[in-house]
């Protein structure tokens, strides 16, 4: 067990955990931060998706050890101040069904549109291919993805 | 913003109001006026009846406030209900909307088949009619006026000749001392004078789901919480031989490891398994990894993926158990112009639900709490009752939200794992199983091949249509007493056939198989929908027209009626008519295409809703790419669009996940797919643009969960064939399949 400092959505909480626990398991079970979703723990569904410093990152494949001292957000930590602009694009969409795999989502598209303010297609197929969503909401998330770069840029 | 409670507090789901009480009068509870209703869907697995005193299952709660809460026993799983349903109280109830509130149901009844608003409709009417009728008869009583001369609208009474007005909210009391009326004699609304139905409503549970908040089956959290993993045998039907568990008692966070009985559903009389309990799920896993464990191969340690496919393939000629037919003749045999015959094969598929199966579990003082992800509370309910030896009413299980549900979450055996692993470490414990216990323990969408034989007079009639269907049953063995086996979409499509044939062999597996997202229909109209059109160019016909004039016929001159068949269930063919003529139009059929691309169209008729699709592709080379869907929907009567509409999307496309990707294979008796990397879904890079019309008939609500995922298959496999002239029959569809 080690004890490390991390910068969680903007405040600094102290955990003890071995250097190897994946930082989905040190959000949900450690900090009680349970909307980050575990889906497949190999970084192939993209539901843990959270930023880290800034870049959308599989918070199953990060060890605690490599995530501490850096700027970790999560979708808790997204909306903090008032819905983000993907946010409320997605409820404007109307995208999430069952919604599991969306915090997810929202974290990768949130990602896109802060590197990208206007994303193409083949853009949003490049940085949202690695998040899956087993009701198929693609095409709602395609739209909403639109409408943000759309008002966040108007 | 009209909230969504996931998890009521105790005690809140079920007043103890007697049926005389709400027979003879409506019944105050904490000065609410409170109306009992009774949701029970097909789906229904449990076994345990009401007791007289408490025969009501959903509840109606109007506040003095005004504040209205609808008490549901159904589980959302992303369908929609928790706003569609209320939408329909609220329309005939005559309630402002944003005033409505939805409760889940403790023990909530199984939620499925496509059948939640379908079968709902007519109660949630009943009930919403009872609310309005006696808050009017309030109102009335109170102004001293006849009934008739009061309107009720968005929650209040008014008085149409003197225009007075009373809100809801100040009728409350005496509505309660006033007879309720009868649900079964009480006017329903004229669907004319219908407001919000129809409308596009945002979905309740929408920003909970975005701000990362709403609650799932894995987020729960318990005072003094354990989390537990399974060590679970790989062989269908195996057991544990021996094991080691010092390291993995000695992984850092482990509190325990020990064997528990695995659940007698799925294996052999005294099977066992291992539990790693720990104080974090990842050092559960962790523990889990450094376990040494020998397992003991099942009776099916020898089923392979070749040894299902060469029994299905074997059944295809073996003496049939089940059929259907209109004729005296064997269709194989009788004078056809031209005569074809093909053979199509499905794979077994897994569900794949984004959140892993999940269960949380305290006992304490002889009574159960269960926090379950569930498409049936009931049946969880009961079967902790069983397994603990306790009284059902000293369990609750408490339904959360769920990453899907597919037919997934009827079930078990985690129910059984969490309750044992609760019996033994004595603490609060969640179950977690991992992607890979997901997958390797799945109960699989069931395999099965189709052999057709089909013959066309020179007018492209059809004279023969044969079809052997072999499969290894869905759930549980095929059994003659309990009717048809799983022929949905094959034993009534629409297409006249003077001698018709429909026959089924099942063949035994060790895969435990489940209700997977329409059950047999996914398969079926792909196997229909791709020979129809193998019919329409044997004919030298137009795939659109071919089907057009079938069902042209059908309505002027239906063949004899399929034996052990509902006929109540046939679709209209003059209405599917009018929808291929609109799909077609819509995605421009006749317009020509480039080179490498192609169109297919396909229909159905499904939980009493039309649908109709073209679908366009592109093959080049070794790719293949789906570039654009048209569907054209009547699911009757309209509750929420946005709803509608919503699953008609995701349906299409987890439609295509289906025909393009997915695939469970099984080696020695093991399931060969661990994670996404070997049973991948479809992604957003693969999801083609959709164009999807809704026209509303006049029916009463249809089911739309399900009909739309069977439609796109057939409608691609088409494609393929009209871009390459390669009919792929084997799914999921590769170009490159082998000639038959």
């Amino acid at each position: 067990m080690a004890q490390y400092v991390l910068n969680v959505n903007g405040g600094v909480q102290t955990v003890d955990a071995q250097p190897d626990m994946p930082l989905l398991w040190v959000l949900r079970d450690l900090l009680n931060l349970t909307g980050t979703k575990y889906g497949c723990g190999m970084g192939l569904c993209g539901a843990c998706t959270v930023h880290i410093d800034g870049s959308a990152m599989r918070s199953c494949q990060t060890a605690i050890s490599d995530a501490a001292d850096k700027q970790i957000l999560t979708i808790e930590g997204l909306g903090k101040n008032g819905l983000h602009p993907v946010q409320q694009a997605w409820i404007a969409e109307q995208v999430p069904q069952c919604g599991y795999c969306q915090p997810g989502q929202i974290m990768s598209a949130a990602a896109l549109i802060a590197q990208k303010p206007h994303p193409t297609d083949s853009e949003i197929d490049d940085a949202m291919s690695g998040n899956l969503c087993r009701c198929a909401t693609y095409f709602r998330i395609r739209n909403a993805i639109h409408r943000a770069a759309q008002e966040s840029h108007a | 913003m009209n909230p969504v409670t996931a998890t009521p507090g105790p005690g809140q789901t079920r007043p103890k109001i007697s049926r005389r009480a709400f027979l003879a009068t409506s019944a105050s509870a904490g000065g609410a006026l409170v109306v009992g209703l009774t949701l029970r869907g097909r789906f229904h697995l449990g076994h345990s009846t009401h007791p007289e005193s408490d025969p009501f299952n959903a509840w109606i709660r109007i506040h003095p406030d005004g504040q209205t809460q609808l008490v549901l026993n159904k589980s959302e799983m992303g369908q929609g209900v928790f706003t569609s349903l209320p939408m329909i109280l609220a329309e005939e109830a005559e309630i402002d909307f944003s005033k409505i509130t939805v409760v889940q149901a403790d023990n909530a009844d199984g939620t499925g088949g496509s059948g939640s608003v379908w079968e709902s409709y007519q109660p949630l009417r009943q009930a919403g009619a009872q609310v309005r009728e006696v808050l009017i008869a309030a109102a009335a009583h109170r102004w001293g006026v006849p009934a008739g001369e009061c309107r009720a609208r968005n929650s209040q009474v008014t008085h149409t000749p003197s225009g007075r007005v009373l809100s809801y909210s100040a009728l409350i009391d005496d509505a309660c001392r006033l007879p309720l009326p009868d649900p079964k004699t009480v006017p329903l609304k004229d669907p004319k004078d219908f407001t919000l139905l129809g409308r596009s409503i945002p979905h309740l549970d929408i920003p909970d789901k975005v701000k990362g908040t709403a609650r799932f089956g894995l987020d729960v959290r318990l005072h003094g919480m354990v989390y537990a993993v399974v060590a679970q045998c790989p062989y269908f039907r195996g057991d544990l031989l021996r094991y080691d568990a010092a390291k993995a008692k000695a992984t850092p966070g482990v509190l325990d490891v020990f064997e528990i009985p695995t659940d007698p559903i799925i294996a052999n009389k005294g099977t066992r398994e291992l539990a790693v309990v720990a104080t974090n799920t990842w050092a559960a896993i962790q523990g889990r990894k450094a376990l040494v464990i020998e397992w003991k191969p099942g009776q099916f340690h020898d089923e392979s993926t070749e040894s299902i496919t060469r029994q299905l393939n074997d059944s295809l000629d073996a003496p049939e158990v089940w059929n259907s037919t209109n004729t005296s003749l064997n269709p194989d045999t009788v004078a056809a112009a031209k005569r074809i015959e093909a053979v199509y094969e499905f794979p077994f598929l897994a569900h794949a639900n984004l959140e892993p199966m999940n269960i949380s579990v305290h006992l304490d003082g002889g009574r159960c709490e269960i926090w379950s992800p569930t498409q049936d509370g009931e049946n969880t309910q009961e079967k902790a009752a069983e397994v603990l030896g306790i009284d059902q009413s000293r369990v609750t299980v408490h339904v959360t939200f769920m990453g899907g549900g597919f037919g997934r979450r009827f079930g078990w055996p985690f129910d059984h794992q969490a309750l044992r692993i609760a019996q033994h470490i004595r603490r609060p414990v969640q179950l977690v199983w991992t992607r890979e216990d997901d997958f390797t323990h799945d109960k699989y969408r069931a395999a099965s091949m189709h052999r057709f034989r089909g013959g066309v007079d020179l007018e492209g009639n059809l004279v023969a249509w044969s079809h052997r269907l072999s499969d290894t049953t869905a759930i549980r063995p095929y059994d003659p007493t309990r009717g048809a086996p799983g022929v949905d979409a094959a034993i009534d499509h629409p297409y006249p056939a003077q001698h018709f044939r429909l026959s089924y062999v099942p063949v035994p597996s060790g895969f435990t198989r489940g209700a997977w997202r329409g059950v047999d229909i996914e398969s079926n109209l792909l196997a229909v929908e791709c020979f129809i059109d193998e019919l329409a160019h044997l004919a030298g016909q137009d795939p659109y027209l071919f089907r057009r004039r079938l069902l042209e016929k059908a309505a002027v001159n239906p063949a004899p009626p399929r034996s052990n068949f509902d006929h109540r269930r046939l679709v209209d063919p003059r209405h599917m008519i009018q929808l291929l003529d609109l799909v077609t139009e819509k995605a421009g059929w006749r317009k020509p295409l480039g080179p490498h691309h192609g169109r297919g169209i396909s229909c159905f008729f499904s939980k009493t809703t039309y649908l109709a699709q073209v679908a366009e592709v592109t093959v080049n080379g070794g790719n293949l790419r789906v570039d654009r869907v048209v569907t054209v929907v009547d699911p009757g009567r309209v509750v929420n669009m946005n709803g509608i509409r919503a699953q008609i999307e995701g349906g299409i496309l987890m439609g295509l996940s289906a025909a393009l990707k997915e695939r469970v294979t099984v080696r020695n008796g093991c399931i060969q797919q661990q994670n996404f990397d070997d049973y991948d879904l479809l992604r957003i890079n693969e999801a083609p643009v959709l164009e999807t019309c809704l026209i509303e008939g006049g029916r009463p609500p249809g089911g739309i969960g399900e009909p739309p995922l069977a439609l796109i298959g057939p409608s691609v496999g088409n494609a393929i064939f009209a871009a390459t002239g390669k009919r792929l029959r084997r799914l999921p569809f590769q170009l490159d399949e082998p000639a038959a």
